[in-house]
Protein backbone atom coordinates (compact mmCIF):
# COMPACT_ATOMS: atom_id res chain seq x y z
CA UNK A 1 0.00 0.00 0.00
CA UNK A 2 1.09 3.27 -0.87
CA UNK A 3 2.77 5.66 2.41
CA UNK A 4 1.64 9.36 2.36
CA UNK A 5 4.40 11.58 4.43
CA UNK A 6 4.56 15.60 5.01
CA UNK A 7 6.68 17.60 5.14
CA UNK A 8 6.34 20.92 7.63
CA UNK A 9 8.10 23.86 5.89
CA UNK A 10 9.47 26.62 7.30
CA UNK A 11 9.81 29.78 5.04
CA UNK A 12 12.08 33.04 6.20
CA UNK A 13 11.34 37.00 4.62
CA UNK A 14 9.36 34.96 1.51
CA UNK A 15 12.03 32.17 1.52
CA UNK A 16 12.09 28.78 2.01
CA UNK A 17 14.72 27.72 4.37
CA UNK A 18 17.18 25.50 2.85
CA UNK A 19 17.13 22.54 5.31
CA UNK A 20 13.07 22.49 4.63
CA UNK A 21 14.92 21.21 1.34
CA UNK A 22 16.76 18.96 3.11
CA UNK A 23 13.92 17.73 5.05
CA UNK A 24 12.03 16.89 1.14
CA UNK A 25 15.25 15.32 0.29
CA UNK A 26 14.93 13.49 3.53
CA UNK A 27 11.42 12.61 2.86
CA UNK A 28 12.56 11.38 -0.91
CA UNK A 29 14.89 8.90 0.98
CA UNK A 30 12.50 7.66 2.85
CA UNK A 31 9.44 7.20 0.17
CA UNK A 32 8.92 4.53 -2.00
CA UNK A 33 7.80 5.14 -5.50
CA UNK A 34 4.34 4.77 -4.85
CA UNK A 35 4.12 6.58 -2.08
CA UNK A 36 2.90 10.50 -1.82
CA UNK A 37 4.73 13.39 -0.25
CA UNK A 38 2.74 16.54 0.66
CA UNK A 39 3.97 19.75 2.12
CA UNK A 40 2.76 22.16 4.47
CA UNK A 41 3.27 26.29 5.00
CA UNK A 42 1.66 27.86 7.67
CA UNK A 43 2.05 32.14 8.19
CA UNK A 44 1.22 34.73 5.93
CA UNK A 45 2.48 35.96 2.90
CA UNK A 46 2.97 32.90 1.41
CA UNK A 47 2.57 32.97 -2.08
CA UNK A 48 6.05 32.95 -3.53
CA UNK A 49 7.29 29.92 -1.10
CA UNK A 50 4.44 28.03 -1.64
CA UNK A 51 5.15 28.46 -5.59
CA UNK A 52 8.85 27.76 -4.98
CA UNK A 53 7.95 24.37 -3.08
CA UNK A 54 5.32 23.75 -5.99
CA UNK A 55 8.60 22.99 -8.47
CA UNK A 56 9.33 20.23 -6.06
CA UNK A 57 8.19 16.66 -7.03
CA UNK A 58 5.47 16.64 -4.47
CA UNK A 59 1.75 15.56 -4.38
CA UNK A 60 0.51 18.63 -3.18
CA UNK A 61 1.63 22.06 -1.33
CA UNK A 62 -0.94 22.76 1.39
CA UNK A 63 -0.99 26.54 2.61
CA UNK A 64 -2.68 27.33 5.76
CA UNK A 65 -2.65 31.06 5.94
CA UNK A 66 -3.81 32.82 8.96
CA UNK A 67 -2.26 36.28 11.15
CA UNK A 68 -2.47 34.14 13.94
CA UNK A 69 0.60 32.01 12.15
CA UNK A 70 2.72 34.78 11.66
CA UNK A 71 5.29 34.48 14.22
CA UNK A 72 5.64 30.76 15.47
CA UNK A 73 2.96 30.04 18.21
CA UNK A 74 3.18 25.94 19.48
CA UNK A 75 -0.46 26.09 20.46
CA UNK A 76 -1.15 28.12 17.22
CA UNK A 77 0.61 25.58 15.13
CA UNK A 78 -0.63 22.57 16.43
CA UNK A 79 -4.23 23.65 16.34
CA UNK A 80 -3.96 24.73 12.62
CA UNK A 81 -2.25 21.58 11.48
CA UNK A 82 -4.80 19.09 13.12
CA UNK A 83 -7.34 19.19 11.12
CA UNK A 84 -4.82 18.70 7.68
CA UNK A 85 -3.19 15.37 9.17
CA UNK A 86 -5.98 13.95 10.26
CA UNK A 87 -7.41 14.16 6.53
CA UNK A 88 -4.21 13.23 5.23
CA UNK A 89 -3.60 10.74 8.11
CA UNK A 90 0.37 10.46 7.23
CA UNK A 91 2.38 7.63 7.62
CA UNK A 92 5.83 9.84 8.16
CA UNK A 93 6.13 13.40 9.38
CA UNK A 94 9.44 15.76 8.70
CA UNK A 95 10.33 18.81 9.66
CA UNK A 96 13.79 20.54 10.33
CA UNK A 97 15.56 20.36 13.75
CA UNK A 98 15.32 24.31 14.23
CA UNK A 99 13.88 26.62 16.74
CA UNK A 100 10.42 25.07 14.76
CA UNK A 101 11.21 22.02 14.17
CA UNK A 102 12.57 21.25 17.61
CA UNK A 103 9.63 22.58 19.51
CA UNK A 104 6.55 21.59 16.90
CA UNK A 105 7.74 18.37 16.27
CA UNK A 106 7.66 16.73 19.70
CA UNK A 107 4.09 18.44 19.97
CA UNK A 108 2.92 17.02 16.66
CA UNK A 109 4.28 13.05 17.10
CA UNK A 110 2.40 13.32 21.32
CA UNK A 111 -1.24 14.29 19.43
CA UNK A 112 -0.55 11.56 16.60
CA UNK A 113 0.58 9.09 19.50
CA UNK A 114 3.79 8.59 17.55
CA UNK A 115 7.48 7.84 17.95
CA UNK A 116 9.90 10.81 17.26
CA UNK A 117 13.75 10.69 16.29
CA UNK A 118 15.47 13.50 16.26
CA UNK A 119 17.99 15.76 14.88
CA UNK A 120 18.47 13.04 12.19
CA UNK A 121 21.49 13.44 10.23
CA UNK A 122 20.90 10.54 7.65
CA UNK A 123 18.90 7.61 6.51
CA UNK A 124 19.82 3.73 5.68
CA UNK A 125 17.67 1.49 4.03
CA UNK A 126 18.82 -2.27 5.50
CA UNK A 127 16.68 -5.55 5.27
CA UNK A 128 13.68 -3.94 3.88
CA UNK A 129 13.80 -1.85 6.85
CA UNK A 130 14.58 2.30 7.03
CA UNK A 131 16.75 3.04 9.73
CA UNK A 132 17.62 6.61 11.03
CA UNK A 133 21.08 7.98 11.93
CA UNK A 134 21.46 10.70 14.74
CA UNK A 135 24.48 11.70 16.74
CA UNK A 136 24.32 10.90 20.37
CA UNK A 137 26.13 12.71 22.87
CA UNK A 138 26.31 15.81 21.07
CA UNK A 139 28.31 13.46 18.43
CA UNK A 140 30.66 11.50 20.68
CA UNK A 141 28.78 8.02 19.48
CA UNK A 142 26.40 7.12 16.05
CA UNK A 143 23.08 5.67 17.10
CA UNK A 144 20.77 3.94 14.40
CA UNK A 145 17.21 3.33 15.48
CA UNK A 146 14.36 2.15 13.80
CA UNK A 147 10.61 3.09 14.29
CA UNK A 148 8.30 -0.26 15.90
CA UNK A 149 5.29 1.73 15.07
CA UNK A 150 3.36 4.00 12.43
CA UNK A 151 3.11 7.07 11.95
CA UNK A 152 5.95 8.68 13.16
CA UNK A 153 7.81 12.06 12.96
CA UNK A 154 11.79 12.77 12.43
CA UNK A 155 13.63 15.92 12.58
CA UNK A 156 16.76 16.36 10.43
CA UNK A 157 19.48 17.99 10.95
CA UNK A 158 20.34 20.97 8.70
CA UNK A 159 23.53 20.83 6.93
CA UNK A 160 23.41 16.68 6.18
CA UNK A 161 21.12 16.11 3.88
CA UNK A 162 21.56 17.03 0.26
CA UNK A 163 18.79 19.79 -0.56
CA UNK A 164 15.82 18.27 -3.01
CA UNK A 165 16.19 18.71 -6.37
CA UNK A 166 13.15 20.59 -8.29
CA UNK A 167 11.04 17.96 -10.33
CA UNK A 168 11.88 17.79 -14.45
CA UNK A 169 10.15 19.72 -16.91
CA UNK A 170 9.37 22.45 -14.32
CA UNK A 171 6.40 20.77 -12.90
CA UNK A 172 4.22 21.96 -10.74
CA UNK A 173 2.42 19.95 -7.65
CA UNK A 174 -0.60 21.68 -6.61
CA UNK A 175 -1.05 24.14 -4.25
CA UNK A 176 -4.41 24.16 -1.60
CA UNK A 177 -5.35 26.85 0.47
CA UNK A 178 -6.72 25.35 4.02
CA UNK A 179 -7.92 28.19 6.62
CA UNK A 180 -6.72 27.88 10.03
CA UNK A 181 -9.86 27.01 12.13
CA UNK A 182 -11.45 30.27 13.13
CA UNK A 183 -11.90 29.11 16.58
CA UNK A 184 -8.66 29.21 18.44
CA UNK A 185 -8.46 29.25 22.24
CA UNK A 186 -4.61 30.33 22.50
CA UNK A 187 -3.09 30.72 26.21
CA UNK A 188 -0.01 31.42 24.43
CA UNK A 189 0.37 35.21 22.88
CA UNK A 190 3.56 36.11 21.33
CA UNK A 191 4.19 40.02 22.07
CA UNK A 192 7.02 40.68 19.73
CA UNK A 193 10.37 39.14 18.48
CA UNK A 194 13.58 40.88 19.13
CA UNK A 195 15.61 40.21 16.01
CA UNK A 196 18.99 39.75 17.07
CA UNK A 197 19.94 37.67 14.12
CA UNK A 198 18.07 39.45 10.67
CA UNK A 199 20.72 39.49 8.18
CA UNK A 200 22.92 37.16 9.93
CA UNK A 201 23.43 33.19 8.77
CA UNK A 202 22.06 30.82 11.29
CA UNK A 203 24.52 29.12 13.30
CA UNK A 204 23.30 25.61 12.56
CA UNK A 205 22.75 25.74 8.92
CA UNK A 206 25.65 28.22 8.36
CA UNK A 207 28.41 26.40 6.08
CA UNK A 208 30.87 28.14 7.17
CA UNK A 209 31.62 29.25 11.23
CA UNK A 210 33.99 31.56 12.48
CA UNK A 211 34.44 30.66 16.86
CA UNK A 212 36.00 32.18 19.46
CA UNK A 213 36.78 30.84 22.70
CA UNK A 214 38.47 32.06 25.63
CA UNK A 215 41.59 33.64 23.28
CA UNK A 216 39.22 36.41 22.09
CA UNK A 217 39.56 37.95 25.59
CA UNK A 218 36.47 40.08 25.31
CA UNK A 219 33.58 40.65 23.27
CA UNK A 220 35.62 43.53 21.55
CA UNK A 221 37.55 40.51 20.60
CA UNK A 222 34.83 39.35 18.79
CA UNK A 223 35.37 41.80 16.00
CA UNK A 224 37.76 40.50 13.47
CA UNK A 225 36.27 37.32 13.59
CA UNK A 226 32.82 39.03 12.49
CA UNK A 227 34.51 40.61 9.71
CA UNK A 228 35.88 37.43 8.73
CA UNK A 229 32.62 35.73 8.90
CA UNK A 230 30.75 38.24 7.35
CA UNK A 231 33.18 37.97 4.30
CA UNK A 232 32.55 34.26 3.98
CA UNK A 233 28.75 34.46 4.18
CA UNK A 234 29.58 32.41 7.48
CA UNK A 235 28.44 32.81 10.93
CA UNK A 236 30.14 33.44 14.60
CA UNK A 237 30.59 30.75 16.97
CA UNK A 238 31.92 30.26 20.57
CA UNK A 239 33.24 27.71 22.74
CA UNK A 240 32.36 27.52 26.18
CA UNK A 241 35.00 29.37 27.64
CA UNK A 242 33.96 32.48 25.99
CA UNK A 243 30.09 32.65 27.07
CA UNK A 244 30.98 31.86 30.58
CA UNK A 245 33.44 34.79 30.43
CA UNK A 246 30.59 37.30 29.19
CA UNK A 247 32.08 37.31 26.04
CA UNK A 248 29.17 36.56 24.09
CA UNK A 249 25.56 35.45 24.15
CA UNK A 250 25.09 31.81 25.02
CA UNK A 251 22.99 31.37 21.21
CA UNK A 252 26.19 30.77 20.04
CA UNK A 253 27.83 28.39 21.92
CA UNK A 254 28.88 25.24 20.45
CA UNK A 255 29.35 21.93 22.33
CA UNK A 256 27.81 19.33 24.20
CA UNK A 257 25.70 21.98 26.19
CA UNK A 258 25.03 24.64 23.27
CA UNK A 259 24.70 23.46 19.11
CA UNK A 260 26.20 21.01 17.51
CA UNK A 261 27.38 22.36 14.08
CA UNK A 262 28.30 20.24 11.03
CA UNK A 263 29.70 23.03 8.68
CA UNK A 264 31.96 22.41 5.24
CA UNK A 265 34.37 24.79 7.26
CA UNK A 266 34.84 25.39 10.89
CA UNK A 267 37.71 27.91 12.05
CA UNK A 268 38.48 27.62 16.13
CA UNK A 269 40.21 31.11 17.06
CA UNK A 270 41.60 30.95 20.63
CA UNK A 271 39.56 27.60 21.13
CA UNK A 272 41.94 24.68 23.44
CA UNK A 273 39.67 22.14 22.47
CA UNK A 274 37.60 20.64 25.61
CA UNK A 275 36.20 17.37 25.02
CA UNK A 276 32.66 19.02 25.39
CA UNK A 277 33.55 21.42 22.96
CA UNK A 278 34.64 18.95 20.39
CA UNK A 279 32.30 16.98 20.65
CA UNK A 280 29.51 20.14 19.10
CA UNK A 281 32.33 20.28 15.57
CA UNK A 282 34.11 17.49 14.85
CA UNK A 283 31.41 17.05 12.35
CA UNK A 284 32.79 19.78 10.71
CA UNK A 285 34.32 19.48 6.98
CA UNK A 286 37.32 20.97 7.55
CA UNK A 287 38.30 22.07 10.72
CA UNK A 288 41.05 24.52 10.74
CA UNK A 289 42.72 25.64 14.21
CA UNK A 290 44.38 29.00 15.29
CA UNK A 291 45.57 29.13 19.02
CA UNK A 292 49.13 29.93 20.18
CA UNK A 293 49.55 27.39 22.15
CA UNK A 294 51.27 24.65 19.76
CA UNK A 295 49.96 21.93 22.73
CA UNK A 296 46.16 22.80 22.80
CA UNK A 297 44.22 19.79 21.93
CA UNK A 298 42.20 21.42 19.29
CA UNK A 299 45.33 21.00 16.69
CA UNK A 300 44.82 16.80 17.34
CA UNK A 301 41.15 17.31 15.60
CA UNK A 302 42.32 19.91 12.89
CA UNK A 303 42.88 19.32 9.05
CA UNK A 304 44.68 22.27 9.02
CA UNK A 305 46.76 24.19 12.08
CA UNK A 306 48.28 28.01 12.20
CA UNK A 307 50.06 28.04 15.65
CA UNK A 308 49.86 31.85 16.37
CA UNK A 309 47.89 34.99 18.03
CA UNK A 310 44.57 34.92 16.70
CA UNK A 311 44.51 38.77 16.93
CA UNK A 312 47.51 38.42 13.93
CA UNK A 313 46.07 35.50 12.47
CA UNK A 314 42.73 36.47 11.33
CA UNK A 315 42.48 40.30 10.24
CA UNK A 316 45.69 38.69 7.69
CA UNK A 317 42.88 35.68 6.58
CA UNK A 318 40.69 38.01 6.28
CA UNK A 319 42.82 40.44 4.05
CA UNK A 320 43.88 37.06 1.82
CA UNK A 321 40.25 35.88 1.47
CA UNK A 322 38.87 39.59 0.02
CA UNK A 323 42.24 38.86 -2.34
CA UNK A 324 41.24 35.43 -3.05
CA UNK A 325 37.71 36.04 -3.98
CA UNK A 326 37.84 39.55 -5.68
CA UNK B 1 3.24 27.97 43.31
CA UNK B 2 3.39 24.33 43.13
CA UNK B 3 6.60 23.67 40.96
CA UNK B 4 7.73 20.44 39.32
CA UNK B 5 10.97 19.93 37.75
CA UNK B 6 11.82 17.53 35.42
CA UNK B 7 15.35 16.03 35.57
CA UNK B 8 17.75 13.41 34.20
CA UNK B 9 21.21 12.45 35.18
CA UNK B 10 23.52 12.53 32.74
CA UNK B 11 27.20 11.88 31.87
CA UNK B 12 29.38 14.90 32.62
CA UNK B 13 30.16 16.46 29.40
CA UNK B 14 33.55 16.15 29.83
CA UNK B 15 33.30 11.82 29.31
CA UNK B 16 34.35 10.40 26.79
CA UNK B 17 32.22 7.40 25.53
CA UNK B 18 33.11 4.33 25.31
CA UNK B 19 31.31 1.12 24.15
CA UNK B 20 31.51 -2.39 25.55
CA UNK B 21 29.03 -5.00 24.47
CA UNK B 22 27.21 -2.52 21.87
CA UNK B 23 26.02 -0.39 24.38
CA UNK B 24 27.73 2.93 26.12
CA UNK B 25 29.45 1.84 29.41
CA UNK B 26 28.83 3.46 32.38
CA UNK B 27 31.95 1.89 34.10
CA UNK B 28 34.06 5.19 36.05
CA UNK B 29 31.58 7.63 34.31
CA UNK B 30 31.35 11.04 36.17
CA UNK B 31 27.34 11.10 36.56
CA UNK B 32 25.51 14.89 36.51
CA UNK B 33 21.99 16.57 36.94
CA UNK B 34 21.57 17.15 33.23
CA UNK B 35 22.96 21.10 32.55
CA UNK B 36 19.82 22.73 30.88
CA UNK B 37 17.87 20.65 33.99
CA UNK B 38 19.95 22.55 36.51
CA UNK B 39 18.94 25.66 35.03
CA UNK B 40 15.26 24.52 35.67
CA UNK B 41 16.10 23.97 39.13
CA UNK B 42 17.64 26.90 40.33
CA UNK B 43 14.79 28.79 38.32
CA UNK B 44 11.86 26.58 40.46
CA UNK B 45 14.22 27.57 43.84
CA UNK B 46 14.46 31.45 42.84
CA UNK B 47 10.91 30.96 42.78
CA UNK B 48 9.89 29.34 45.84
CA UNK B 49 12.19 32.37 47.59
CA UNK B 50 10.33 34.90 46.08
CA UNK B 51 6.87 33.84 46.38
CA UNK B 52 7.12 30.54 48.24
CA UNK B 53 6.06 26.96 47.35
CA UNK B 54 6.70 23.85 47.01
CA UNK B 55 9.16 22.54 44.68
CA UNK B 56 9.41 18.69 43.17
CA UNK B 57 12.21 16.98 41.30
CA UNK B 58 11.00 14.46 39.26
CA UNK B 59 13.33 11.75 37.48
CA UNK B 60 12.77 8.81 35.49
CA UNK B 61 15.91 6.34 35.42
CA UNK B 62 17.52 3.82 37.28
CA UNK B 63 18.72 3.79 40.61
CA UNK B 64 22.16 6.06 40.32
CA UNK B 65 19.71 8.93 39.30
CA UNK B 66 18.74 9.36 43.09
CA UNK B 67 22.05 10.93 43.28
CA UNK B 68 21.32 14.03 40.37
CA UNK B 69 17.51 13.89 42.57
CA UNK B 70 19.61 14.43 46.04
CA UNK B 71 21.64 17.53 43.94
CA UNK B 72 18.51 19.08 43.08
CA UNK B 73 17.41 18.90 47.06
CA UNK B 74 20.52 20.13 48.68
CA UNK B 75 20.37 22.64 45.93
CA UNK B 76 16.77 23.43 47.60
CA UNK B 77 14.31 21.44 45.82
CA UNK B 78 11.75 20.45 48.74
CA UNK B 79 11.37 16.62 48.08
CA UNK B 80 12.33 14.43 45.11
CA UNK B 81 10.32 11.34 43.07
CA UNK B 82 12.14 8.87 41.28
CA UNK B 83 10.44 6.42 38.84
CA UNK B 84 12.31 3.61 37.91
CA UNK B 85 11.33 0.73 36.45
CA UNK B 86 13.02 -1.60 33.72
CA UNK B 87 9.64 -1.71 31.57
CA UNK B 88 9.74 1.97 31.01
CA UNK B 89 11.62 1.60 27.58
CA UNK B 90 14.39 4.41 26.48
CA UNK B 91 11.90 6.33 24.27
CA UNK B 92 10.35 9.69 24.79
CA UNK B 93 6.56 8.69 24.35
CA UNK B 94 7.35 6.15 26.86
CA UNK B 95 9.21 8.11 29.25
CA UNK B 96 6.74 11.25 28.63
CA UNK B 97 3.62 9.07 29.41
CA UNK B 98 5.44 7.72 32.47
CA UNK B 99 5.99 11.32 33.66
CA UNK B 100 2.62 12.57 32.54
CA UNK B 101 0.81 9.95 34.84
CA UNK B 102 2.38 11.21 37.63
CA UNK B 103 1.84 14.62 37.05
CA UNK B 104 -1.95 14.34 36.30
CA UNK B 105 -2.57 13.12 40.05
CA UNK B 106 -1.03 16.22 41.42
CA UNK B 107 -1.71 20.21 41.19
CA UNK B 108 1.40 21.65 39.93
CA UNK B 109 0.83 25.43 38.55
CA UNK B 110 4.33 25.37 36.67
CA UNK B 111 6.30 22.33 35.40
CA UNK B 112 9.85 23.16 34.49
CA UNK B 113 12.44 21.47 32.28
CA UNK B 114 15.58 21.55 30.51
CA UNK B 115 15.66 22.60 26.42
CA UNK B 116 17.16 19.03 25.96
CA UNK B 117 19.04 16.80 27.62
CA UNK B 118 22.99 16.33 27.06
CA UNK B 119 23.14 12.27 26.22
CA UNK B 120 20.63 11.09 23.62
CA UNK B 121 18.94 14.53 23.79
CA UNK B 122 15.96 14.66 21.43
CA UNK B 123 14.33 17.62 23.12
CA UNK B 124 11.05 15.76 23.10
CA UNK B 125 10.28 14.61 26.24
CA UNK B 126 8.75 17.99 28.34
CA UNK B 127 6.94 19.07 25.29
CA UNK B 128 5.18 15.22 24.87
CA UNK B 129 4.55 16.31 28.65
CA UNK B 130 2.89 18.98 28.37
CA UNK B 131 0.64 18.05 25.08
CA UNK B 132 -0.61 15.29 27.17
CA UNK B 133 -1.29 17.20 30.51
CA UNK B 134 -3.49 19.56 28.07
CA UNK B 135 -1.01 22.41 28.93
CA UNK B 136 0.59 25.27 27.02
CA UNK B 137 4.54 24.75 26.69
CA UNK B 138 7.06 27.79 25.80
CA UNK B 139 10.88 25.74 24.87
CA UNK B 140 14.24 27.03 25.67
CA UNK B 141 13.51 30.38 27.84
CA UNK B 142 16.13 32.48 29.14
CA UNK B 143 14.11 34.98 31.10
CA UNK B 144 10.75 33.92 33.09
CA UNK B 145 8.64 36.46 35.19
CA UNK B 146 5.15 35.43 36.85
CA UNK B 147 2.60 37.52 37.12
CA UNK B 148 -1.32 37.49 37.76
CA UNK B 149 -1.36 33.80 36.73
CA UNK B 150 0.97 34.07 33.44
CA UNK B 151 4.59 33.55 32.84
CA UNK B 152 6.36 36.17 31.39
CA UNK B 153 9.10 34.69 29.53
CA UNK B 154 11.90 35.39 26.13
CA UNK B 155 12.18 32.47 24.14
CA UNK B 156 15.65 31.85 22.50
CA UNK B 157 14.91 30.85 18.86
CA UNK B 158 18.05 30.70 16.96
CA UNK B 159 19.33 34.00 18.62
CA UNK B 160 16.36 36.24 18.36
CA UNK B 161 14.33 36.67 21.35
CA UNK B 162 10.78 36.01 21.09
CA UNK B 163 8.52 37.81 24.27
CA UNK B 164 5.72 35.59 25.09
CA UNK B 165 2.96 35.48 27.95
CA UNK B 166 1.74 31.82 28.55
CA UNK B 167 -1.31 31.03 31.17
CA UNK B 168 -0.12 28.96 34.12
CA UNK B 169 -0.62 26.06 34.31
CA UNK B 170 2.42 25.89 32.14
CA UNK B 171 5.80 24.19 31.02
CA UNK B 172 8.79 25.86 30.21
CA UNK B 173 11.98 24.42 29.37
CA UNK B 174 15.28 26.33 30.10
CA UNK B 175 17.92 27.41 27.90
CA UNK B 176 21.52 28.30 28.91
CA UNK B 177 21.61 32.04 30.53
CA UNK B 178 18.26 31.81 32.24
CA UNK B 179 20.19 32.01 35.61
CA UNK B 180 23.58 30.89 37.25
CA UNK B 181 22.75 27.23 39.21
CA UNK B 182 24.05 27.56 42.48
CA UNK B 183 26.30 24.74 44.03
CA UNK B 184 24.82 23.09 47.07
CA UNK B 185 26.15 24.60 50.49
CA UNK B 186 27.57 22.09 53.08
CA UNK B 187 24.26 23.33 55.07
CA UNK B 188 22.08 22.07 51.99
CA UNK B 189 23.49 18.81 51.96
CA UNK B 190 22.87 18.04 55.06
CA UNK B 191 19.65 18.70 55.21
CA UNK B 192 18.88 17.01 51.65
CA UNK B 193 19.85 13.69 53.41
CA UNK B 194 16.53 14.70 55.56
CA UNK B 195 14.26 15.66 52.52
CA UNK B 196 12.30 13.08 51.08
CA UNK B 197 12.88 11.02 48.56
CA UNK B 198 10.20 8.73 47.12
CA UNK B 199 10.72 6.16 44.53
CA UNK B 200 8.05 4.70 42.67
CA UNK B 201 7.79 1.50 39.95
CA UNK B 202 5.01 1.56 37.24
CA UNK B 203 2.98 -0.90 39.77
CA UNK B 204 2.19 2.77 42.12
CA UNK B 205 0.81 4.87 38.81
CA UNK B 206 -2.08 4.00 36.85
CA UNK B 207 -1.07 3.35 32.73
CA UNK B 208 -1.74 1.19 30.40
CA UNK B 209 0.69 -0.49 28.55
CA UNK B 210 -0.04 1.62 25.44
CA UNK B 211 1.20 3.97 27.75
CA UNK B 212 4.77 2.24 27.99
CA UNK B 213 4.81 1.19 24.15
CA UNK B 214 8.59 1.25 22.62
CA UNK B 215 7.74 3.34 19.27
CA UNK B 216 11.34 3.24 18.27
CA UNK B 217 14.24 0.48 18.91
CA UNK B 218 17.63 1.18 18.68
CA UNK B 219 19.52 -0.80 15.78
CA UNK B 220 23.16 -0.26 16.04
CA UNK B 221 25.55 2.27 18.35
CA UNK B 222 28.84 2.90 16.77
CA UNK B 223 31.26 5.41 17.60
CA UNK B 224 32.06 8.41 14.35
CA UNK B 225 35.16 8.14 12.59
CA UNK B 226 38.27 9.40 14.46
CA UNK B 227 39.36 12.54 13.44
CA UNK B 228 43.36 12.44 12.35
CA UNK B 229 45.52 15.64 13.00
CA UNK B 230 46.20 17.53 10.09
CA UNK B 231 48.67 19.60 9.15
CA UNK B 232 50.37 22.28 10.95
CA UNK B 233 51.58 25.01 8.84
CA UNK B 234 54.81 27.06 8.97
CA UNK B 235 56.24 29.98 7.44
CA UNK B 236 55.80 33.32 8.87
CA UNK B 237 52.47 34.95 9.65
CA UNK B 238 51.38 36.34 6.56
CA UNK B 239 52.93 33.11 4.03
CA UNK B 240 50.85 30.67 6.59
CA UNK B 241 47.57 32.93 6.25
CA UNK B 242 48.12 32.86 2.32
CA UNK B 243 48.74 29.11 2.35
CA UNK B 244 45.61 28.56 4.55
CA UNK B 245 43.42 30.61 1.90
CA UNK B 246 45.06 28.46 -0.53
CA UNK B 247 44.00 25.13 0.72
CA UNK B 248 40.65 26.33 2.05
CA UNK B 249 39.77 28.05 -1.58
CA UNK B 250 38.60 24.97 -3.50
CA UNK B 251 36.06 23.92 -0.39
CA UNK B 252 35.02 27.91 -0.26
CA UNK B 253 34.02 28.14 -3.76
CA UNK B 254 32.14 24.59 -3.91
CA UNK B 255 29.74 26.41 -0.93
Amino acid sequence: MSKTYVVVAEQRDGKLRRVTLEALRAAADSAGENDAIHAVLLGEGLDASAAELAAYPLAKVHVIEDERLTLYNPEAYVLALAPLLDSLKPDGLFLGHTAIGRDLAPALAARLSAGQLSDVTAIEHADDRTVFVRPIYAGKAIERRAFNTHPWVVTVRPNNFPAAVPGAGGASAEIVKHAAAPEMTLRTVIRDVVRNMSGKVDLTEAKIVVSGGRGVKSAEGFKPLEELAALLGGAVGASRGACDAGYCDYALQIGQTGKVVTPEIYIACGISGAIQHLAGMSGSRIIVAINKDAEAPIFRTADYGIVGDLFEVVPLLTEEFRKALA
Amino acid sequence: MNIAVLLKQTFDTEEKIVLTGGAVSEEGVKFVVNPYDEYAVEEAIRIKERTGGQVTVLSVGPARAAEALRTALAMGADEAVLIDDERIPQDEFAVAGVIAAFLKGHDFDLVLGGNFSVDTGGAQVAVRVAEALGIPHVASITKLELSGGKANVERDAEGDAERIDVELPALLTAQQGLNEPRYPSLPGIMKAKKKPLKTLTLDDLNLSNQTIEEKTARVSLSLPPERKAGQILDGDMPQQAAALVGLLRAAIKAI
